[in-house]
């Protein structure tokens, strides 16, 4: 499955990300992301965020967040809001 | 039991930090808010991170209700119901609500515990009273559903519906704290004061409080953790009133050695009113960690 | 080799010469000395008002790979350090030591003096903003010496840190060269930190914008030391003395962990007629103060002191009785500069008096109660306030070590996880200040007591309070933000981090 529309979610204060969303034109899932945490967490962020994608069914994304120290349950809430999002007509 | 829920805190829904943080201001209950403390455009936001949330963190000894928007009155009341109720919390927060709606929750919430195998009935319903019909019909929503564990008295929403002014003293909402501390008291559940507002103004709030415990309420709602603390100040028990519970039980005990259906105190008889009084003051004396033999006077 | 923090250190390290190890916090070197001071004095008249800094360093004899010095008494505010600077480099000096006690985002004109070979050397006892950076990604020639606040004025008296020239930003000064920090457009308070830079450089040199008829009272520090005097028309911004960091949190966890922090002072028994306290800025710890006085006026307790940094908040404790007197080392803001002018037992001390732990009584040894921050501390309760956790330089001791090292109760305040950094590591990017020192964390979920501390730990418990072992707090932690990646090992030194007697205690690596 495809999003239809780009899409945003969350915010950029602290414990938050924001996550935007767009279709592809390239195939899977394409992530820009940014983190105050990126040597610390950015590994484990990317593979929440794609995790996330992946399991609400979506095949191509071009996906940029940017990260101010959220948790996994902050950062996929946010990713799952922006495709839902991008998904509604 | 009485005195559960002393405070009861509410926290916006939408706020990863408060979320990750909610557990650790000993307030007896957090109300995690989807409705007013969350803006139109993030409501789907807000519902699933906090149904995220919750189905992460332990909030210990803290007790998790979330109010939903309005069931009826709004695009977003059942949604939220759907998503959050199967996350496991303790209770739903119903604004503005009326027997229908309640109706609605229960069956919703039957329907959510089976699929989820929860036993039926384990999430409770806290009513928010808050308009004019709503204080009028108490005693026919507080038994529209056997989930009701208590009621909250939203005094900003009813006065703005009654047309009258809120103030700092509160006058204007005698009458009504009056009725939901009886209509409350009456089906054996908690009578919730509605928050006060000034989060500076420590001393308003312990008289406010104060105030709201002379009626009859049961426990005070909070919208800052700073609040909590004096909150429970004002509920605990008194050491007065804790040495003369104490003093009532032991004679009591000592009535009951030698064989005496009844017995005085300092020269006024004891009947069994004060001493199911004495024994609530004692419970809630233990709750709060008093030991036997301390004298905190 | 390891010192007694288990840090590897080399012996010998380029450009700063070398490595005398940390032994611990309370080992005996040999007998401290105070050096001898040659008085070198210009022998012309008792005229010593120049006409501009250029002057003044031609008089001084200032040359190539000198050390020069500066308070940090108008911090962010700071004028005094950037215009020497840009006069030094403008009549081509090079190769300049910077011993400044701390240095600030106002400071950044400093980093094109470092690429231009200006200035190769820096010493300091805090250091943040763009001069930081800088340093970390290995900017400076030779590498940063992060002193303590007490370190610092030892060096300085030992000799282990010359001063050839210092310039003394002086908000009030006479032709003679008393000077006093209380009066003038940029008025600070107090300079404790130029004190032992008064007493021990080669030449002082006074630079003030308010130059006042002779004599210039009160006099702080006195025209005994003095060689110049340089009227300019401004030390800077005094709105930039006011630290971000004086205000009281309102954030509900940092006041939260205020609370409980309030609670393990109530309970460790030290909460008693003459108690003496210090916080460090910062709003938790502020609070921790609000917290107290409340505590100290229902117990009608009448403390002996309250010392460090001074902001208006305990300016007022002091005005309500609750403390007999203020140690000021420093003013934090324009209330305790206004209160320093008026009240006698607003005292000012200078920073050896502070916290030099080599004379013969500094006041961190009279603290009761010490309340300090931390970046990162470790299951050995070592504390980080040098670098964040990607090994940037954002801070450093400043009063830190000495204070924890002092006080009866040092308590570390800190939020458990901060932007999904857990704080508690099972190794600190750099270690500021020694475990042994730190007797207990204070966290929003709980409260971390050294094992050192038994005797503490059962305190609290008895209290009722919410102990754990420091690696409980660090599951707890780790289990809301998964654990972090650790950082490669840093190869190249870009500072080094002296303990307050002057042994290393930690280096820190190029980013």
């Amino acid at each position: 499955m495809d999003i239809k529309h780009p899409a945003k979610a969350g915010s950029l204060e602290s414990n938050d990300i924001y996550v935007m969303v767009e279709p592809s034109s390239e195939e899977g899932i394409v992530l820009e992301l940014d983190s105050i945490v990126m040597r610390q967490f950015g590994r484990h962020i990317e593979a929440a965020i794609k995790e996330t994608v992946t399991k609400l069914g979506i095949d191509n994304i071009r996906i940029v967040a940017k990260d101010r120290g959220a948790l996994d349950f902050t950062i996929k809430a946010r990713v799952e809001t922006a495709v839902k999002r991008a998904l509604e007509e | 039991m009485e005195g559960c829920r002393r405070s009861m805190l509410f926290m916006p829904g939408n706020n990863p930090g408060m979320l990750q943080s909610a557990g650790v201001f000993s307030a007896d209950s957090i109300i995690f808010d989807l409705e007013d403390g969350v803006s139109l455009q993030e409501k789907d936001s807000a519902r699933l991170l906090l149904r995220n949330a919750l189905q992460t963190f332990d909030y210990g000894g803290t007790e998790v209700v979330v109010r939903v928007n309005n069931l009826t009155g709004s695009p977003y009341g059942l949604a939220d119901v759907e998503v959050i109720a199967p996350a496991g919390v303790a209770a739903i927060m119903l604004p503005k609500a009326t027997e229908k709606e309640i109706i609605l929750l229960d069956k919703m919430l039957a329907e959510i515990e089976t699929k989820t195998e929860r036993t039926t009935g384990s999430t409770k319903i806290f009513p928010l009273i808050e308009t004019a019909y709503g204080l009028m019909h108490l005693k026919r929503i507080i038994s529209s559903s056997i989930r009701i564990a208590g009621v909250l008295l939203g005094a900003e929403d009813l006065t703005a519906d009654l047309g009258i002014k809120r103030t700092r003293d509160g006058e204007e909402i005698f009458m009504a704290r009056c009725q939901v501390a009886i209509a409350c008291r009456a089906a054996g559940i908690d009578a919730i004061d509605t928050p006060f507002a000034d989060v500076q103004d420590q001393e308003g709030l312990i008289k406010d409080t104060q105030k709201a415990k002379a009626l009859g309420l049961t426990g005070k709602a909070a919208i800052n953790p700073r609040q909590i603390g004096l909150i429970h100040e004002v509920f605990a028990p008194s050491p007065e009133e804790v040495l003369y519970a104490r003093e009532v039980i032991t004679a009591m005990q000592e009535a009951e050695k030698e064989g005496k259906g009844v017995f005085s105190l300092h020269n006024k008889m004891i009947d069994a009113p004060i001493i199911s009084r004495a024994q609530a003051v004692l419970a809630k004396a233990r709750q709060y960690g008093w030991k036997e033999g301390e004298n905190h006077a | 080799m390891l010192n007694a923090v288990r840090r590897e250190l080399p012996e010998y390290i380029e450009g700063y010469g070398q490595v005398k190890t940390f032994q611990g916090a309370n080992v005996e070197q040999d007998k401290p000395v105070r050096r001898q001071v040659v008085i070198d004095k210009d022998s012309v008249d008792g005229n010593k008002v120049l006409s501009s800094l250029q002057e003044a360093m031609a008089r001084c004899g200032l040359t190539d790979g000198m050390t020069i010095s500066f308070h940090h008494h108008l911090r962010n505010g700071d004028h005094v350090l950037n215009m020497v600077l840009e006069e030094a480099a403008r009549l081509g000096f090079k190769n300049l030591k910077i011993a400044a006690s701390s240095i600030f985002p106002v400071h950044a004109p400093l980093v094109r003096h470092m690429e231009n070979g200006v200035v190769t050397g820096l010493c300091t006892n805090y250091i943040s903003g763009p001069v930081a950076e800088a340093v970390t990604h290995g900017l400076l020639h030779t590498p940063l010496v992060m002193h303590t606040h007490g370190g610092r004025a030892r060096a300085i008296e030992a000799g282990d840190l010359s001063v050839d020239v210092a310039f003394l930003a002086a908000p009030s000064c006479d032709a003679c060269g008393n000077i006093n920090g209380v009066n003038g457009p940029a008025a600070c308070g107090f300079l404790g930190y130029a004190i032992a830079d008064a007493h021990y450089a080669r030449r002082v040199v006074a630079i003030t914008d308010n130059l006042v008829e002779y004599p210039n009272c009160p006099v702080e520090i006195s025209q005994e030391y003095v060689d110049y005097v340089v009227p300019v028309a401004s030390l800077g911004d005094v709105q930039g003395i006011i630290s971000g960091t004086t205000m009281i949190t309102r954030d509900p966890v940092g006041l939260r962990i205020a609370q409980f922090a309030a609670e393990v002072i109530a309970a460790s028994g030290l909460l008693k007629e003459n108690f003496s306290f210090q916080t460090g800025a910062g709003g938790i710890s502020l609070a921790v103060a609000a917290y107290v006085r409340e505590m100290m006026k229902k117990q009608k307790i009448t403390g002996s002191f309250a010392s460090g940094g001074i902001t208006g908040y305990l300016v007022e404790m002091l005005e309500e009785g609750l403390f007999r007197a203020v140690f000021d080392v420093q003013c934090f803001d324009l209330l305790a500069v206004e209160s320093q002018r008026r009240n006698r037992r607003h005292q000012g001390i200078s920073a050896s008096f502070y916290a030099n732990p080599h004379n013969k009584g500094a006041v961190v040894n009279n603290l009761d109660v010490m309340i300090l921050g931390a970046t990162e501390i470790d299951k050995d309760f070592n504390v980080n306030v040098t670098t964040d956790s990607n090994g940037v330089l954002i801070g450093g001791s400043g009063g830190h070590s000495d204070t924890a090292a002092g006080a009866k109760l040092s308590i570390v305040v800190t939020k458990l996880t901060k932007v999904r950094l857990p704080i508690i590591r099972d190794a600190v990017t750099t270690i500021t200040t020694p475990g042994e020192t730190v007797d207990a964390v204070v966290t929003e979920r709980g409260i971390a007591v050294n094992p050192r501390r038994g005797d503490l730990r059962q305190r609290l418990e008895q209290a009722g309070l919410l102990v754990m072992t420091i690696d409980e707090l660090q599951e707890i932690a780790q289990a809301m933000t998964g654990k972090p990646d650790s950082l490669p090992p840093g190869r190249d030194i870009v500072a080094v981090v002296e303990y307050r007697d002057g042994t290393v205690i930690d280096v820190v690596y190029k980013v």
